[in-house]
């Protein structure tokens, strides 16, 4: 791994541990998990704020993702061109999202970024519809997919418009017992 | 697609350099924000709603640097500039402007010479223009939207820009010599926009941003706190990193002697390193309780040198306080004992607390099943490919179920029958629990006359645990079994289930208790007549000696410590018992395992190939892994180890041993032997079912604890109480002789009825308060519930054009005969309605279409053409609207 100072300055670092909720130790191990997606790829030193992405297809195959029905849609979500090519900085953006720190509130605004498969800030019935074929395989018949996304729907719907808005989505995540704890990568 | 990519990362990397320095944070962030699909124009709104509370100075003010630099390419691009003019007035509008303007003015002299040395470095000198330009255009404000757009144009134009900026600092230099001094209203408010950017970089890891705007945010809200607050003459922001690492080298490594806490007190120094002298006395006490028997003791049979061991409360001597550092054995012990109890106490509910508070009660359960299952059901977590596999199984199964049960849940049968089997189901429990109970009476019983015998087997000697660990292996599956004629919701009769085997363990429980407050009193009596009898032995050996020796000096008679009388200490008989339950339990639970899931497991996995079914799914099939039943041990395990370890302290070293060897030994044996349950019941922490029932136990074992401390005498020559009738008279003695007297008299008040009374009565006001509180609370909760309800239906009403006050109406319109034959203006009836109603439905149904076409319910109006309405059911879209909320 080398030098720890070579990596990343002190002030890099400081900045990453206020931004994040990682700690520099952390951080630098994060680096190290990205340099070993591609070592001919990432510098060792990031000093200079190289700019250098890896493509979804890497990202992709870490084994904290590899089994994740939804992993292109988290690694998209997370990318600022949205083909999934991340920048160190996005990846530690997701993965300090993905924490056990990040706030619920923070969680939901992404996980609602991940469901939103078409990308129009609304989860619509063909967003249900293709998170659910993810999360069972495609094990169901399409009259009970889509009922599901109808009882979905009609759960959360707030104002009654047939998708869910993201203050729907809020509302309904955030009494959720259960996504805190599974909203949740250990890195 | 690898070579593209670098090609690409290459020249961007370029750029982002130039743009670095050029740009600052408005070029990085535009550079992102051009890139992204249109969809994410609107996160930026969402982004700048965020920003709001902040508070628009602080907006100003960063926002202002990229806008400078819009405003310059604005005198290039003057068509962009005119649509963004609305929006940037915003932020660069009026008075405030002016103020920003004189702190830029005052930032930019001190980096003034940077900046033109070194366009990298300038970023504060930037900022100051940047305010400067503030003051000066009126469209300055915010260029975040013009950023977005003109990207790709400024991204051509960064030398450009470099140049601009410098021009533009190099004007407003001027400007900001003439405003050198600051008035107070512009001190408190620069102060206010510090505190801002502070709290800024407190809470910046919690905004929804991009890692890139969020480092640059950071750079600048901390570059002008350390910067402001200098100009402030406070001085924190630059010392602020300073002192924080100075705090952590004071924290981390200050060497021995450095602070008091570290340093031995002067008048201690000569014996601190004397242990011996603590040992001393020490061994020299305890030798005289141990006994110097062999150790014969295996797992069962706990007599012997274990008796005598650290494990049990026999153990420890009565002496007040030990060696020079006045350690209070029989204090200590009885306030951890003690104290033991309320910290688990305290655990348990702020746990339940918190779970409540997080999961929002077990009220709301099934308002949202199908949301939760669809959004919250995969776990992130798993990395595992088999765990994936058996995540999704899990995850359509439950799928599959909800789904069963939301089409059956109007059904009903036969409700006498199924009454009658519940009756007679619970029936069936309550005998067997009762045979359970008096089974173990009478075994205890019957191990009370063993006692007395010394001739006994194996089996007589360990009857007891045999029988209980035999108990809690037959009868859950019996009760599973006897729960079939019930016929719950699997969820319900889940609880059912555990809720029985539950009483089932408690009442076992309780009976052994109970038949051992039998052998402890008899032990008692028998202790008494054992002290009469050594009491009278003492005194007539030091009669004897003050008379051949005359000797004032009182040594102890010389005997072996073996060899005195002792009684019977029932104290380290209940800690045994419980030591053997645990042992039992143990051996049992891994008995289990090892033959009825491994052998088992064994058995289908080999025995397959030459059988004549199929054992895999067949019969036998493997083992399932019982989540709730296995948590429900758990429990009950605790709640064993709770009542024993006042007894016996070591019970809780072997709970600890237990507890580790069980995770592998279970984990093992779960990836090797055993297949997922069917139905996953989520046994997790923000279960308060499992909290409930670990407090209702948690309680339970209190009561013969603190049964046993406050009412019985202890043991008159064994534990640390002996000597004292009661085993609390310790704290009495403590605060007599060690505490200064007001504490004494402060007790004696506060123990005093007259204020115990009151105050337990003002405790019961305040939970009657508290509840009538809460009460209102869940009230008003369901008000607004039940509001949002409505609303949310009327809104749907609005958008399905099912009006409710429109539907007698439409009723009347089907109703009519003729309208298939003159379709265009058939309803003349409704007059004045209808064509008020007709259009509006057509223009709604399109809406409908657009926004939800596969849905099936609203499939059938896109059929039908806007004008006439040949053989439309009445009911059509009413039902959705109108029917009963969805609950």
């Amino acid at each position: 791994m080398g030098n720890k100072q070579t990596i990343f300055t002190d002030e890099q670092l400081d900045a990453y541990q206020d931004c994040t909720f990682f700690t520099r130790k952390e951080i630098l191990r994060l680096h190290a998990r990205y340099h070993e997606l591609a070592p001919h790829l990432v510098p060792m030193d990031y000093t200079n704020e190289p700019d250098c992405k890896l493509p979804l297809a890497l990202i992709v195959n870490m084994p904290e993702l590899k089994e994740n029905p939804f992993r292109n849609r988290i690694v998209e979500s997370f990318s600022e061109d949205g083909m999934g090519n991340l920048s160190f900085n996005e990846f530690v953006d997701m993965f300090s999202v993905l924490s056990e720190m990040a706030p619920r509130e923070l969680k939901a605004i992404y996980a609602f970024k991940i469901y939103d498969y078409n990308v129009d800030n609304y989860l619509c019935k063909e967003d249900l519809k293709k998170t659910l074929n993810k999360l069972t395989k495609e094990e169901l018949t399409p009259e009970e997919v889509d009922l599901v996304c109808d009882k979905t729907i009609e759960e959360a719907d707030l104002d009654g418009d047939n998708k869910l808005s993201y203050s729907d989505f809020e509302n309904m995540i955030t009494r959720a017992p259960d996504f805190l704890s599974t909203f949740h990568i250990r890195i | 697609m690898y070579v593209s990519l670098c090609v690409s990362v290459d020249s961007a990397s370029h750029r982002r350099n130039n743009r670095r320095q050029g740009a600052g944070r408005g070029g990085a962030k535009s550079r992102g924000r051009g890139k992204k699909p249109a969809s994410d124009e609107e996160e930026d709104e969402e982004e700048e709603e965020d920003d709001g509370p902040r508070g628009r100075r602080s907006r100003g003010a960063n926002k202002k640097k990229p806008a400078k630099k819009r405003g310059d390419d604005d005198e290039e691009e003057g068509d962009e500039s005119e649509d963004e003019g609305p929006k940037r007035r915003r932020g660069g509008a009026g008075g405030k402007g002016g103020v920003k303007g004189k702190k830029g003015g005052k930032a930019q002299q001190d980096s003034d010479g940077e900046e033109e040395s070194d366009d990298g470095k300038g970023k504060k000198g930037k900022k100051g223009g940047a305010k400067k330009g503030g003051k000066k255009e009126v469209n300055d404000g915010k260029g975040k939207k013009g950023d977005d757009k003109g990207k790709e144009k400024k991204e051509d134009k960064d030398k450009k820009k470099k140049k601009k900026g410098d021009s533009s600092s190099d004007s407003s230099d001027s400007d900001g010599e003439e405003e050198e001094s600051m008035s107070e209203g512009e001190m408190a408010k620069l102060m206010e926009e510090v505190e801002e950017k502070k709290k800024l970089i407190g809470i910046i890891r919690n905004k929804p941003w991009r890692m890139k705007k969020r480092l640059t945010e950071f750079k600048e809200a901390q570059q002008f706190v350390d910067k402001f607050e200098g100009a402030l003459g406070k001085g924190k922001g630059r010392k602020w990193y300073a002192y924080k690492v100075m705090m952590t080298k004071v924290l981390m490594g200050l060497p021995y002697g450095s602070i008091p806490r570290k340093t031995v007190p002067r008048a201690d120094q000569d014996t601190a390193q004397d242990y011996s002298v603590l040992m001393d006395v020490n061994v020299r006490a305890q030798s005289c309780t141990k006994l110097n028997s062999k150790c014969k003791s295996f797992f069962l049979s706990l007599q012997g040198y274990c008796k005598y061991s650290v494990l049990f409360y026999g153990y420890y001597n009565s002496q007040r306080t030990i060696g020079l550092l006045k350690f209070r054995l029989p204090l200590s012990y009885f306030m951890v004992g003690i104290g033991t109890f309320g910290y688990s106490l305290m655990v348990v509910i702020r746990t339940m607390a918190k779970n409540a508070d997080v999961g929002g009660g077990d009220g709301d359960e099934g308002e949202f099943t199908f949301a939760w299952k669809m959004f919250t059901s995969w776990d992130y977590l798993i990395g595992n490919a088999e765990t994936a596999d058996n995540k999704y199984a899990s995850i359509t199964t439950s799928f599959k179920e909800s789904i069963v049960d939301e089409q059956e849940n109007q059904k009903d049968e036969n409700i006498h029958l199924r009454r009658f089997l519940r009756v007679l189901a619970n029936f069936l429990i309550i005998c067997s629990l009762g045979g359970s109970g008096y089974l173990i009476y009478f075994v205890v019983k019957r191990s009370q006359e063993f006692a007395n015998r010394t001739d006994l087997s194996w089996y007589e000697k360990n009857e007891l645990e045999i029988i209980m660990s035999l108990l809690g292996l037959v009868c859950p599956p019996l009760f599973e079994t006897i729960a079939e004629l019930e016929d719950y919701h699997p969820r319900i009769a889940l609880k059912w289930q555990l809720g029985r085997i539950f009483a089932l363990f408690l009442g076992n429980l309780y009976t052994f208790l109970f038949a051992l407050f039998d052998e402890v009193n008899t032990k008692l009596e028998e202790e008494q007549s054992i002290q009469n009898a050594s009491i009278w032995a003492i005194k007539e050996y030091y009669a004897n000696f003050s008379r051949m020796i005359n000797d004032s000096e009182v040594t102890p008679p010389p005997m072996d410590p073996a060899d005195v009388i002792r009684g019977p200490c029932w104290e380290t008989a209940v800690g045994i018992e419980f030591v053997k339950l645990t042992v039992s339990d143990i051996q049992v639970t891994y008995l289990t395992i090892l033959i009825g899931d491994f052998a088992r497991a064994v058995i289908v996995r080999f025995l397959n190939y030459c059988w004549c079914w199929d054992l895999e799914a067949g019969f036998p099939s493997y083992g399932e892994f019982d989540i709730s039943g296995n948590v429900l041990g758990l429990v009950f395990n605790q709640g064993m180890i709770w009542m024993g370890a006042f007894y016996a302290p070591g019970l809780v070293g072997i709970n600890v041993l237990r507890l580790l060897s069980s995770m592998y030994y279970q984990c093992w044996a779960v990836m090797a032997t055993n297949v997922p349950h069917e139905r996953v019941f989520k046994a997790s922490k923000s279960n308060n079912f499992y909290m409930g029932l670990l407090l209702l136990i948690l309680f339970l074992s209190l009561l013969p604890v603190v049964y046993t401390v406050m009412s019985l005498p202890p043991s008159f020559d064994c534990g640390p109480f002996s000597g004292k009738t009661k085993m609390y008279n310790v704290i009495m003695e403590t605060i007599d002789l060690d505490l200064p007297a007001f504490v004494g008299s402060l007790f004696s008040y506060a123990a005093n009825p007259g204020l115990i009374i009151p105050a337990v009565l003002l405790m019961v006001l305040a939970i009657y308060y508290l509840n009538s509180v809460s009460e209102a609370y869940k009230n008003s909760n369901m008000e607004l519930k039940k509001k949002m309800q409505m609303a949310r239906d009327e809104e749907k009403n609005r958008r399905n054009n099912m009006d409710s006050t429109n539907q007698v109406l439409k009723d009347l319109e089907d109703l009519l005969p003729n309208r298939s034959l003159a379709p265009p203006a058939v309803p003349p009836e409704p007059g004045s309605c209808s064509p008020h109603t007709r259009p509006g439905k057509g223009v709604n149904l399109q809406k409908d279409v657009a926004l939800a076409s596969p849905n099936p319910n609203s499939q059938r109006p896109v059929n039908r053409a806007p004008g006439p309405r040949p053989g439309l059911e009445p009911g059509a879209g009413r039902g959705r609207g109108r029917g009963p909320p969805p609950t």
